[in-house]
């Protein structure tokens, strides 16, 4: 085989691509990856980063509910240093029906899910950020994921199982021979390089952009995005994630993650062409921050980092062309059956909670067309970075003394924070002080995860999604980028898009102590070191 | 615009704009590479410590709670006040036994004080500091203190009767080193409210501020003190009595250590305790008159001590220091002594320490002054072992230059 002929290609960078990355490439299928841009780009970084538990869909949607549950306790197992084991409450408040949670309780049950009914007191205890005037508690395995960590770990996997990763390269087209897919024609958007790339099974895991994929090899997949909003804190208000206990809404759910806490979420359906470019509105804001502070009263005045938006990948289901019959589950299209389309699958659908059983299930279709008979182990075996079950243990594993930003280095990569090397003082210094994020950290993320660009950055090291968002590490970084690549000019664009990146994020929540914030940012920019 | 007033966290610690004031302030991070610095310590810190204890740092016990971050800071956020609480909540190792003997001065002054001469001979000795080295990390090189043969509170007994013979009466919060150490400046702060017609009484039983049991986190302790002084400060307060201080730091803590760091609500006494050089100040402000020696005269530098700035009452020692004929007053620039009050005790904490305090000790041989004044006790420590220069009271010169017979 040449270095242009792989056993299977996969576009999209997302967790979807990934898991199916790291399935592929354990199961010893040479894998190659296509992202045209960064990972966790789409609807995988642009989400709530809720470890469910299951219990949200239990009424609804058990099928959805008992998948749930099971990857949950896989990612447990397989993901630790993505994983924050929080437990979740359901509250009813005064407003809702509490009848509902023996509903929901007995469905819980059913899929599978532990829900403890919970004494309101008791529920203040646990989560002193609840609202006081809850009739009814609920105790739930939900937690929080990493959805960057994650998609990076299993990246990371697929590399070190073989596989090969291609950032910021979109597919332009097919290379068709009649009814088959033999491969791809690619285009690298930093060089401008062109190249095909050859193999017998491409998956199309594009999340909602696969339905312009599926469009392009000539077959429909009837997609429709859906736009969520959501509200990011600035800390940590909650420890648990708190749910509402009614049937699924709007701004019902409130999860911790790292150092922040993010509220959601809303669903509006928005024409294709606005998928690229999705902005919250106004009244989403209003939405969110009122919906949220009748879970969490604090959140009112607590201080908003930014909003942001994402695109749910929303399937018909199969063949059913009107669209009446939306599913949340798993998708997985074999258009050999479905179109007479041969060598081409598309992934899509489910939730990022599943990605690991929407990866099996896609691998397991390569690899019936491959007719290799490997079996599936991505659910008992480790993600790189999770060998450890906490980051206390790593920290104190690697350092003697860890300092804080060894601890937070643990933290967001498990043991993999081992590679970070500290050569002279320098790599100890931060970039990151929000995040506490070194000088060290950054650079074994420009060398050994593909970063580029000050946001492939942020999505690896958490760089500029603290409290200042950027205004402190963004030229520190900058400076450490142009020294790998070479090119000042390049840098500094890269920092202006990176700096107007987070202004978009703060914008529709510019107000108070996140308008100081801003302005300050603008003024050491702009007038003190000239740049923007 | 003030913008501060418009913004919706009530969390203290999300309104810093990391705008890194505070630790080009900080007089720790410029000695200490291994302090993480205010804002590093405090408010970032504060959201790592919220996700999980385990980010909690024990090198935020090199903070030296000197609050000039707070100061500094232009957003109003208490840095330092982050920092101590945190330490409080988040390291749960029981105070070593040294913190435990610097922080009671109380119990040590109740001990010592019967014995002065006996206790000062034996602290003086170089073989009992040596030991102390070795047993406690107290370091070698400190000076303690000497103990006085009576109280201030004995002293003050024995003046009952000819103090309630004043038609206005004050309060006095002498706290430990008056009333164990140096009664001298509490009969110094008499004369001169006797000169301007008040009469001085103590509180009903004062115990020691605490901050010394705050910073080595004797909360318990503390908490009983405060509750203590509280009640103490209150019944004063009902009698209609202001309450006078000669020293910065029991003031501060008075003032607003209590409520911030112990939850201690002094909301009703708060506004009624004050340094006596504002109060004396304000008393000339209004009219009242002292007569001063004619042939006084004394070189002056004034150093506000930390807890002064804090209490944005150093202008008026200042002030009134400036009014005393034959003063010739040099203000020092502002700069943190370093020693911190039981700080520059600890072994680990000596070469730190005396490091912070020589930009300030450099300034004073420059000025060759006949006395340092200072509002603080420990900072009186620190600037006489370190510089021999003495230190004393702005209310001890006050005393010293006016007529004995008003």
């Amino acid at each position: 085989m040449s270095n242009q002929e792989f056993d299977v290609i996969i576009i999209g960078g997302g967790i979807t691509g990934a898991g199916t990355m790291r399935d592929c490439a354990m199961r010893g299928l040479k894998t190659l990856l296509i992202e045209r841009s960064d990972i966790a780009t789409g609807a995988t970084g642009r989400n709530h980063g809720l470890l469910h538990s299951g219990a949200r869909y239990a009424v609804n949607d058990p099928e959805s509910a008992e998948e749930c549950i099971k990857e949950n306790m896989i990612l447990r197992r397989i993901a630790s240093h993505c994983v924050d084991e929080t437990d979740g409450l359901f509250i009813t408040l005064p407003e809702d029906d509490l009848a509902y949670q023996q509903t929901f309780v007995e469905a819980c049950r059913k899929a599978g899910i532990s829900a403890e009914i919970i004494d309101p007191e008791m529920a203040k205890r646990l989560e002193p950020s609840v609202n006081p005037d809850i009739t009814g508690a609920v105790r739930v395995p939900d937690g929080s994921v990493d959805p960057f960590r994650l998609c990076a770990a299993n990246m990371l996997d697929g590399k070190l199982h073989g596989g090969q990763v291609r950032l910021h390269t979109t597919v332009t087209g097919f290379i068709k021979e009649g009814d088959t897919i033999r491969g791809v024609h690619t285009r690298n958007l930093v060089t401008g390089e062109e190249r095909d790339f050859y193999a017998p099974v491409t998956v199309n895991a594009g999340g909602i952009w696969g339905h312009d994929i599926a469009q392009m090899a000539g077959v429909h997949v009837g997609m429709y995005p859906a736009k969520g909003a959501l509200l990011v804190f600035a800390h940590r208000v909650n420890n648990m994630v708190i749910n509402r206990c009614r049937k699924p809404s709007n701004a019902d759910i409130l999860v911790p993650g790292d150092t922040v806490c993010i509220i959601g979420t809303t669903s509006t359906r928005i024409p294709f062409e606005e998928c690229d470019n999705v902005a919250v509105t106004p009244d989403e804001v209003n939405l969110l921050i009122t919906e949220g502070a009748k879970m969490t009263p604090s959140l009112s005045s607590t201080r908003i980092l930014r909003a942001y938006a994402g695109v749910r990948p929303l399937v018909s289901a199969d063949n059913d062309p009107t669209g009446r019959n939306i599913s949340r589950g798993i998708v997985c299209l074999d258009h050999e059956e479905r179109d007479g389309l041969k060598g081409f699958i598309t992934i899509t659908g489910g939730k990022l909670m599943t990605y690991r059983l929407m990866a099996e299930i896609a691998t397991d279709a390569v690899c019936r067309k491959l007719a290799v008979d490997k079996k599936c182990q991505t659910a008992e075996t480790p993600l790189p970075g999770s060998e450890e079950a906490s980051y206390e243990a790593v920290a104190r594993k690697i350092w003697e003394k860890p300092s804080m930003a060894q601890k937070a280095a643990a933290a967001r990569l498990g043991t993999r924070a081992r590679h970070i090397q500290t050569r002279d003082r320098l790599d100890e210094a931060l970039i990151c002080e929000c995040e506490e994020v070194s000088v060290g950290e950054v650079k074994n993320a420009i060398e050994m995860m593909n970063a580029s660009t000050l946001t492939d950055l942020r999505r690896r090291t958490r760089i500029g999604m603290g409290t200042c968002q950027g205004e402190f590490c963004a030229c520190r970084a900058a400076g450490l980028l142009a020294a790998s690549h070479g090119c000042i000019e390049k840098e500094r664009e890269d920092l202006k898009d990176f700096l107007q990146e987070r202004w978009k994020g703060n914008f529709p929540i510019g107000w108070g102590d996140t308008l100081r914030e801003a302005e300050y940012t603008q003024w050491v920019y702009k007038h003190v070191l000239g740049i923007l | 615009m003030k913008l501060q007033e418009y913004t919706l966290s009530t969390h203290n610690f999300e309104e810093c704009m990391k705008c890194t004031v505070c630790t080009a302030y900080c007089p720790v991070l410029q000695v200490n590479p291994l302090y993480p610095g205010p804002k590093q310590a405090g408010p970032d810190g504060e959201r790592l410590r919220l996700k999980d204890p385990f980010f909690f740092n024990y090198a935020l016990k090199y903070c030296l709670n000197c609050k000039r971050c707070e100061v500094a800071c232009p957003s109003g956020v208490k840095v330092a006040d982050l920092i101590q609480s945190a330490r409080i909540k988040y390291d749960t190792s029981p105070p070593k036994w040294r913190d435990r003997l610097l922080a009671s001065t109380d119990f040590m002054g109740s001990l010592a004080r019967p014995v002065a001469p006996i206790a000062n001979a034996v602290t003086g000795l170089g073989v009992t500091r040596s030991m102390m080295d070795a047993m406690f990390k107290i370091d070698h090189r400190r000076i303690f203190p000497k103990y006085s043969p009576y109280s201030f509170e004995f002293w003050m007994g024995r003046h009952e009767k000819e103090q309630a013979a004043f038609s206005e009466q004050v309060a006095y919060f002498h706290g430990c080193y008056v009333n164990y150490n140096y009664p001298r400046l509490g009969k110094d702060l008499v004369k001169v409210l006797n000169a301007l017609g008040v009469g001085v009484q103590l509180l009903e039983k004062e115990k020691c501020c605490g901050i010394a049991m705050i910073t080595n986190r004797m909360m318990k302790e503390a908490t009983r003190n405060a509750n203590h002084n509280v009640g103490a400060l209150a019944k004063a307060v009902d009698k209609g009595l202001m309450v006078i201080t000669t020293s910065s730091t029991c003031t501060l803590t008075l003032r607003d250590e209590y409520p911030s760091l112990l939850g201690v609500d002094n909301s009703g006494v708060r506004d009624f305790v004050m340094m006596a050089t504002r109060y004396i100040y304000e008393r000339l402000e209004k009219g009242a008159t002292l007569r001063f020696k004619s042939d006084y005269h004394k070189k002056v530098a004034y150093h506000t001590p930390c807890h002064m700035e804090k209490l944005g009452w150093g202008i008026f020692s200042e002030k009134l220091l400036r009014m005393i004929p034959g003063v010739e007053f040099t203000m020092l620039d502002s700069a943190c002594c370093g020693i911190a009050g039981t700080y520059g005790f600890k072994r680990e904490n000596y070469e730190a320490s005396q490091a912070i305090g020589e930009n300030l000790f450099t300034q004073i041989r420059a000025v060759d002054p006949e006395v340092v004044a200072c509002d603080c006790e420990t900072c009186k420590w620190q600037i006489e072992m370190s510089t021999g220069y003495t230190v004393m009271n702005p209310i001890s010169i006050l005393a010293e230059a006016i007529e004995d017979k008003q």
